[in-house]
């Protein structure tokens, strides 16, 4: 609207600005109504297409596919939540939030100590190198990297070769002879997996921490030597229990898109199936919405219980 | 918006009248006119090609030329995504393969092909004119396209002559090198690998007496679950795309799997060291049909389409770029990108032993009571799971 009365020619000039300006007086004395306009379309947005299909997920969730037809029956029922309780599924849930724990814990342990020199002790020149590197790896497609690592962990990959020239493979394979996170190779045992996840997610966890670290004040670090704590217990007792709250904050990225990704799972590791998957097949030919549904009901509830605890220990503080 | 409003009413209306009229379908063109300068289809990636992606591959562009029906192709990806274009409606013809072809049918969203107007149709594969995934109470209701088959790839470094039978991917064993197969097979990640398990226990478990891999009672299913389970525990990754599968042959020690003529293609230009065959159980295979939608707003345009379809420049080039059989035998001699080698090659004289895919329904005819496909899924995903 502005740009149009802008572009009009001097002599509507007058008249245009007149009525722009009644229409801005008018606003002015109707603060909530401009409020209101202001705000419709983003509510829009959030109420209708967030909301709604949220809202059209859950209530799919409580229909069930009749075994006999295999039609989809429109009628209220738990019976699909039940499903979610036999042996399969209940791996399923198991695997991905394991999974989705150990990667956010690792994220946490390698992100923490690189967060940590960015912070405090990397030079003027250091510091936008080492962003730079932390953030160089987002810019390039995410399946690209993901395929990329299928080839450096592939049994005639990268990995595999330098434990050779190391005269190191015995560990290699005794590694991957563990039962469960082992495998044939690295690239389909979920160790593979777990290595991939930690190596997407982990820029999601070093910045928040890093800016939460940052956030300490030099004085109180300060103060606390001068009143004769040794650098152990500065750490411990200062700067970790202000920089946890962004620990907490990158561990909800972390957490939520291992939680939800069926890409990495699918290319690498021993494809037992991850919550994603398994939503994937069901929905398609199979025609089972309503499990489908029920199943991405999990993380949902999953992550709203992670949030709550989060906001307990004041994660939101650091976003 | 409004447009498609209307379209739905339409197809509503006509759905609505297809019911009230049940049995009177809609009447087929009696002769082709003028074409009404384009025709949309669905198809699969691949399947009609105009000289984009490699210039030797194109039979678009001469078909426009000729008839002045500019050609709009919608990919899709999955058979699903075809039945909701197709449902959706406002295309001319799809390329459907046996899962979606019944539904399609079924659902009335397809309409019967006068094979009188499609001049070729008596050089399609004898084989396939009547084929039951297009035709319903002797009414045709596409016209066959191309098939291919599932194949067992082997690496030839490991296997000096082709295995004989699938149980190098079902069994644990010893291969010809020393070394057990675990770890080293594969099998692919889709519940329709149920069928390949139930075709192996065909041969080799005659007293559960499966005569059709796509319907499977409860005792046949659980058998054929009882072996995917033994399965589960020497492969060590199960191939879902193609690719993947052709790096995991080069780069990860992988040597026997079922694959399809794609990858073997792939590979074999690469020099790798690998061959494929079909083993003595047989294998499942697909079978694809262009069918014309039942309002197809452009039909004297599909019509010749339809015709172009199965010329034998067409079907030879297509077997060529996608390493299937093409529908006409007719191509299978003197075209330089299929070679003379390349019918046989891509499986076609095996199409007796091959089990072409359907979707299983749990009404599975003769008063049979089949594992209806959303439990293939749940009970795949579970196999996968270790369970």
């Amino acid at each position: 609207m502005t740009a149009q009365t802008i572009a009009v020619p001097p002599p509507a000039r007058a008249s245009g600005a007149g009525a722009l300006q009644r229409l801005s007086t008018w606003l002015y004395r109707h603060p909530r109504l401009a409020l209101a306009i202001l705000l419709a379309p983003p509510l829009a947005w959030l109420g209708i297409v967030y909301l709604g299909s949220l809202l059209a997920l859950l209530a799919q969730s409580f229909f069930y596919l009749d075994g006999f037809t295999g039609l989809i029956v429109r009628e209220f029922t738990l019976r699909t939540y039940a499903e979610l309780f036999t042996g399969s599924n209940l791996d399923i849930i198991l695997r991905t939030t394991v999974m989705a724990t150990v990667v956010t814990l690792a994220c946490a342990l390698i992100g923490f100590p690189i967060a940590y020199y960015m912070a405090r002790y990397a030079g003027p020149r250091l510091k936008p190198l080492m962003y730079l590197g932390v953030m160089l790896p987002l810019w390039s497609s995410y399946l690209v990297r993901v395929y990329s690592w299928k080839l450096i962990l592939a049994k005639e990959g990268i990995v595999t070769w330098i434990f050779a020239k190391l005269h190191l493979l015995w560990l290699l394979d005794a590694i991957l002879s563990i039962p469960v996170i082992g495998g044939p190779s690295l690239s389909t045992a979920y160790l593979g997996t777990f290595l991939v996840f930690v190596y997407i997610w982990l820029p999601y966890m070093i910045l928040p921490i890093e800016a939460a670290i940052e956030r300490v004040p030099r004085s109180v670090i300060e103060a606390s030597a001068d009143l004769g704590a040794p650098p152990r217990s500065t750490f411990r007792h200062v700067v970790l229990p202000l920089a946890i709250p962004g620990v907490v904050a990158g561990s909800i990225f972390t957490f939520s898109l291992t939680l939800g990704d069926y890409i990495i799972p699918g290319i690498i590791g021993s494809s037992r199936p991850f919550i994603g998957q398994a939503v994937y097949s069901h929905q398609g030919t199979a025609g089972n919405i309503p499990l489908a549904a029920a199943l991405s009901v999990v993380p949902i509830v999953i992550i709203a219980i992670y949030l709550r605890i989060a906001k307990r220990l004041g994660a939101f503080d650091a976003l | 918006m409004t447009v498609v409003t209307k379209r739905w009413a339409l197809s509503l209306a006509v759905a609505a009248f297809a019911l009230a009229a049940q049995g009177a379908d809609a009447e087929a063109l009696k002769k082709v006119g003028k074409g009404e300068g384009q025709v949309d289809i669905v198809a699969w990636p691949g399947y009609i090609e105009r000289g984009e992606t490699d210039k030797a591959f194109d039979w678009v562009t001469d078909f426009e030329a000729k008839t002045g029906c500019k050609v709009n192709v919608k990919t899709a990806n999955t058979s699903d995504e075809m039945v909701a274009l197709m449902n959706e409606g406002g295309f001319d013809l799809v390329t459907a393969s046996g899962d979606a072809s019944l539904r399609l049918i079924a659902g009335k969203r397809v309409q019967e092909v006068n094979t009188d107007l499609v001049p070729s149709w008596k050089t399609v594969d004898e084989r396939l004119q009547s084929a039951p995934w297009h035709t319903v109470d002797g009414k045709h209701y596409g016209v066959p396209y191309q098939w291919g088959s599932n194949v067992l790839m082997y690496n030839t470094k490991i296997f000096s002559e082709a295995p004989k039978s699938w149980d190098v991917v079902f069994k644990e064993m010893t291969l010809p090198d020393g070394k057990s197969n675990k770890g080293r097979v594969q099998a692919f990640d889709g519940p329709i690998y149920i069928a390949d398990a139930a075709l192996y226990l065909k041969k080799h478990r005659p007293e559960l007496k499966i005569e059709d891999p796509y319907s499977l009672d409860e005792e046949q299913y659980k058998a054929a679950l009882e072996l995917l389970r033994e399965q589960r525990k020497i492969v060590g990754r199960y191939w879902h795309d193609a690719f993947v599968q052709i790096d995991d042959f080069t780069n990860e020690g992988v040597v026997a799997s079922s694959s399809w003529p794609f990858q073997v293609n792939i590979l074999k230009s690469k020099d790798a060291p690998v061959g494929s065959t079909i083993p003595e159980e047989g294998a499942t295979g697909w079978a694809d049909t262009t069918m014309m939608h039942v309002d197809a707003p452009h039909p004297n345009c599909a019509y010749m389409w339809l015709e172009h379809s199965i010329n034998p420049k067409l079907q030879g080039d297509l077997a060529a770029w996608f390493g299937s059989v093409p529908a006409v035998l007719s191509a299978c001699k003197g075209n330089q990108l299929l070679t003379d080698e390349g019918c046989e090659v891509n499986g076609l004289g095996n199409f007796e032993r091959i089990s072409f895919w359907r979707t299983p329904v749990a009404d599975c005819g003769g008063g049979r009571q089949c594992v209806p496909y959303y439990r293939w899924v749940s009970d795949y995903i579970a196999v996968l799971g270790g369970r």
